[in-house]
């Protein structure tokens, strides 16, 4: 145990990673499908008769999301320790089916199919794919983990983030703040001095954070965010437009559809992700009934429409430098962090708020957006696991980003530590009874920045107990409130005139007992071994699909003809069969034919390759070679690299 | 906050035995983090308690004091380490806070010094009865002009000659804060000069002073606060 590796995992929005410290660089470990990035979607697998159905993460349960949308969650993190009366907004965006009669305060649960989850468990089960992920890489198991959380995140989001590394069998050595877990991995290379701002934008979440750097001190001075913004909601608004186009076209509202919406929410955000480098994006869905939607759009337009969202980033960044008493020229460097920093809009509006050009300067993207605060998380995770010379000197100084009060008389609330206060922080406050022989105090703490406790977020009621019954106004109860490393709230109470430790009894609001989370560990250990034949099952089918349909195509390329007759009749023989094993559920079987097939197919990918190269020669344009080439199996080998889509 | 009369009693290391200097966080010899004391913030600095701060050396011990008490450096240390590693550190931090602000640094010590500070988050603060004798008539003026702007506010009127005349008692508010920081420093070295040479009764006037204008100060803030919300809102 004692040479464990301790991973650092991004657990986001949209995608989840995993990374850890390869002597002196941090890498990204890569799932089985070969990809750095695991969407974070969650699926249930088929009802099965016994148990409860498994689950799948990932690239696997993306199909799921658009063939049986009412069995399969994204985006979950936007519901991450927060009540019924916060997601109001976000239910009208995004399908999760909550469970009726949920309290204010209480923590949510999202119902996959017949089954309720809490967001923490859904979570967990990606936070255990990730930890899979690394003991395949390893070949050893992984017990401890850095997570990164958004640098906005309120304590109750921390806790249950908390909460889903324990349900996934993780240690969680240390929450690190995204942008400041983005800083470290841009900060290993060199030994930077000076200010910096870390501008987050990602799937759900924004985050702006400004640093000091020196001598491998990485102190953060103020952050600001906003933990509902993100390309989300770009989606959601190219998606509702959408709607609205369709309804007014055909006549149809597919509002209530949610297999149509999941498809024209894949068109949108392929739309988008296409704006980044083009100047123009075709839109093509099919939709119920053999209709389709079809239209072109701009960057222009596409950079209207978003305006006003990626204005929403301007105000925290204003509010962040005037927190730390600078103006934006003071700032060094500006780094990109997050998928949606990709969008051109963005980069100018970030280098505008920051005075970039009139500097002659450019943000920072060498490291990619969609990985930078996984590399971070390793980084860190390094640092705690006693570190190297590479990391040697580095440390992190990181703040809170919200104020922490109390409700004092009248509702009003008194503040007790500062947002941007270097964590670990402190504060002690006194109380004491208001009637004689007053056993009980009660105390509400709250976290924001507004004057009065009903606009603030509401961390926990404490109910202090056992004093001592003395004259009204005699007992002096000293409470401590001490936000740890991980900007998580700890309360501890003494009694001071009989040095009696005053017992402290948490109500946390939007949170679960240990005991809760403790019976959701168990509830996924039940599963775990089922899991993991469905997944490998899921995904063998996934790569039986992608060669049966390049398979499919192939005999509309001018390279089949140059087979011969028996070749064809192999392969022809060998996908009819492959597709009687995709039905079933024989993972060996299946991974043998696909292998077979695979194995038949490869005379005929070389001549593909041939046909290209030569219609190249002669005269075609070697761009229309490559689009021939895409008709027929993915070049260069059908089974190259299973893309899912 | 309980304090202890200035530098509190040398205790020994747990770890290693040697002398560790009282209210110091962890031991010269070894590096240990020690068990946390009842130490002031300025003796957790190894300071005097006086108000003139070399903010820069200041800074460069938070610094190297952080890398010995983080939590992150005794991440596999024993809990009962890391539980002094916590304790020490959001003390350092919470020190540092309060000394390298002015403000904060001066109320701390008038704090330790015995003197009952008002609560700034307190209603008090607008009461009649607290206002600086000097300051009661402006006072008085701004809060009729005050009231009009709302009103006009609400009937959703505008008044330029009256946004000028607030916007100009602002600016020599504002111009009074600057003096009050001004008047502060000198205050500091008095306090400062009669520390070192102990000096009871120029220590106790000083005090007095701060506190006075420790109030002043407040109260002046409060009104460029009210001013400013008044006159954005519109």
């Amino acid at each position: 145990m004692a040479n464990e590796r301790v991973v650092g995992i991004d657990l986001g929005t949209t995608n989840s990673l995993v990374a850890f410290m390869q002597g002196d660089k941090p890498v990204v470990i890569p799932g089985e499908d070969g990809l750095n990035l695991v969407p974070s979607v969650v699926a249930l697998g088929p009802a099965r008769e016994s148990a409860r159905p498994a689950t799948l993460v990932g690239n696997g349960a993306r199909n799921t999301l658009i063939q049986a949308p009412e069995r399969a969650i994204y985006s979950v993190k936007r519901l991450m320790g927060r009540g019924v009366e916060d997601v109001t907004e976000e239910l009208k965006f995004f399908p999760f089916r909550l469970v009726d009669n949920i309290q204010p305060g209480e923590v949510l649960r999202i119902r996959l199919a017949d089954i309720e989850f809490t967001p923490p468990e859904i979570s967990a089960h990606i936070l255990r794919q990730l930890k899979r992920n690394a003991e395949r890489y390893f070949g050893a198991p992984v017990t401890q983990a850095v997570i990164t959380v958004p640098a906005y995140f309120n304590d109750a989001q921390r806790q249950a983030t908390k909460d889903a590394g324990r349900m996934a069998g993780l240690e969680v050595l240390r929450l690190v703040n995204e942008p400041t877990a983005a800083a470290l991995a841009y900060g290993l290379d060199r030994q930077k001095e000076g200010l910096i701002a870390v501008y987050d934008f990602g799937g759900g979440t924004f985050d702006i954070s400004i640093l000091k750097l020196h001598e491998g001190i990485f102190e953060v001075i103020a952050t600001n965010g906003d933990t509902h913004l993100g390309g989300d909601d770009i989606d959601n608004l190219l998606i509702a437009i959408a709607l609205d186009d369709i309804a007014g076209d055909t006549g149809t509202d597919l509002r209530r559809n949610p297999e149509a919406i999941q498809a024209i929410r894949k068109a949108m955000i392929d739309a988008k992700i296409t704006l980044s480098s083009q100047p123009l994006a075709r839109i093509d869905v099919e939709l119920p009934l053999g209709k389709r939607y079809q239209r072109e759009i701009s960057r222009e337009q596409f950079e209207q429409l978003i305006q006003s969202i990626v204005a929403r980033t301007i105000g925290p960044c204003r509010d962040a430098l005037r927190d730390a008493q600078l103006t934006p020229d003071r700032v060094d460097e500006v780094v990109l962090v997050g998928g949606s920093t990709r969008i051109p809009l963005v980069q100018r509006q970030v280098s505008e708020v920051f005075e970039l050009p009139r500097r002659g300067k450019q943000p920072r993207t060498e490291l990619n957006p969609d990985e930078v605060v996984a590399l971070g998380a390793a980084v860190q995770a390094h640092i705690l696991s006693g570190g190297s010379k590479a990391t040697e000197d580095m440390l992190l100084l990181d703040v809170t980003p919200l104020s922490l009060g109390i409700e004092a008389l009248g509702g009003v609330v008194a503040k007790i530590i500062q947002r941007n206060s270097t964590i670990p922080a402190s504060a002690a406050e006194s109380f004491t009874t208001g009637v004689d022989g007053q056993t009980n105090v009660a105390i509400h703490v709250v976290q924001g920045e507004r004057e009065m406790a009903k606009d603030c977020r509401s961390l926990a009621r404490f109910d202090l107990k056992g004093i001592p019954p003395m004259t009204a106004g005699m007992p002096r109860i000293e409470v401590k409130f001490l936000i740890d490393a991980n900007g998580i709230l700890n309360v501890s109470a003494v009694e001071l005139r009989s040095g009696k430790q005053a017992e402290v009894s948490v109500k946390p609001a939007y949170g679960l007992t240990d005991e809760q989370v403790e019976s959701m560990i168990l509830e996924s250990f039940d599963h775990a071994e089922a899991d993991i034949h469905l997944r490998q099952l899921v995904e063998a089918r996934n790569e039986a699909d992608t060669i049966l349909n390049a398979v499919e195509k192939a005999p509309s390329h001018p390279a089949w003809q140059l087979l011969q007759p028996d070749e064809r009749a192999e392969i022809g023989s060998l996908s009819a069969e492959l597709a009687v094993l995709r039905q079933g559920d024989d993972l060996q079987a299946l991974r043998a034919g696909t292998e077979a097939l695979d194995k038949a197919t490869h005379r005929f990918a070389e001549l593909m390759m041939d046909a290209a190269v030569a219609s190249a020669i002669k005269g075609q344009t070697m761009q229309s070679a490559d689009d021939k080439l895409g008709q027929g199996p993915a070049a260069p080998h059908p089974i190259a690299q299973a893309e899912f889509h | 906050m309980q304090t202890v009369e200035g530098i509190s009693a040398p205790a020994k290391c747990w770890s290693c035995g040697q002398e560790v200097a009282g209210g110091q966080p962890f031991c010269a010899s070894c590096g240990k983090v020690q068990p946390p004391q009842q130490a002031d913030y300025f003796a957790m600095f190894g300071l005097a308690s006086k108000l003139n701060l070399d903010l820069q050396a200041l800074e460069k011990q938070f610094y190297r004091y952080s890398r010995k008490l983080h939590p992150d450096v005794h991440a596999r240390a024993s809990q009962l380490e890391q539980n002094w590693s916590l304790a020490q550190a959001s003390l350092l931090n919470d020190a540092y806070r309060t000394l390298k602000n002015p403000v904060e640094r001066t109320k701390y010590l008038l704090r330790l010094e015995g003197v009952e500070l008002e609560d700034p988050r307190g209603p008090g603060n607008l009461n009649p009865s607290k206002v600086p004798p000097d300051l009661l008539e402006e006072v008085f003026e701004l809060n009729m002009q005050l009231e009009e702007l709302r009103q006009n506010q609400k009937m959703g009127e505008d008044d330029p000659q009256l946004r000028r005349d607030l916007e100009t008692a602002r600016t020599q508010f504002v111009a009074q804060l600057s003096s009050v920081d001004e008047q502060m420093r000198s205050l500091w070295s008095g306090w400062d000069a009669a520390w070192d040479q102990r000096d009871e009764a120029g220590k106790a006037a000083a005090k007095e002073a701060m506190t006075a204008l420790l109030q002043r100060r407040s109260y002046l803030q409060n009104l460029v606060r009210d001013v400013n919300e008044t006159l954005g809102g519109s």
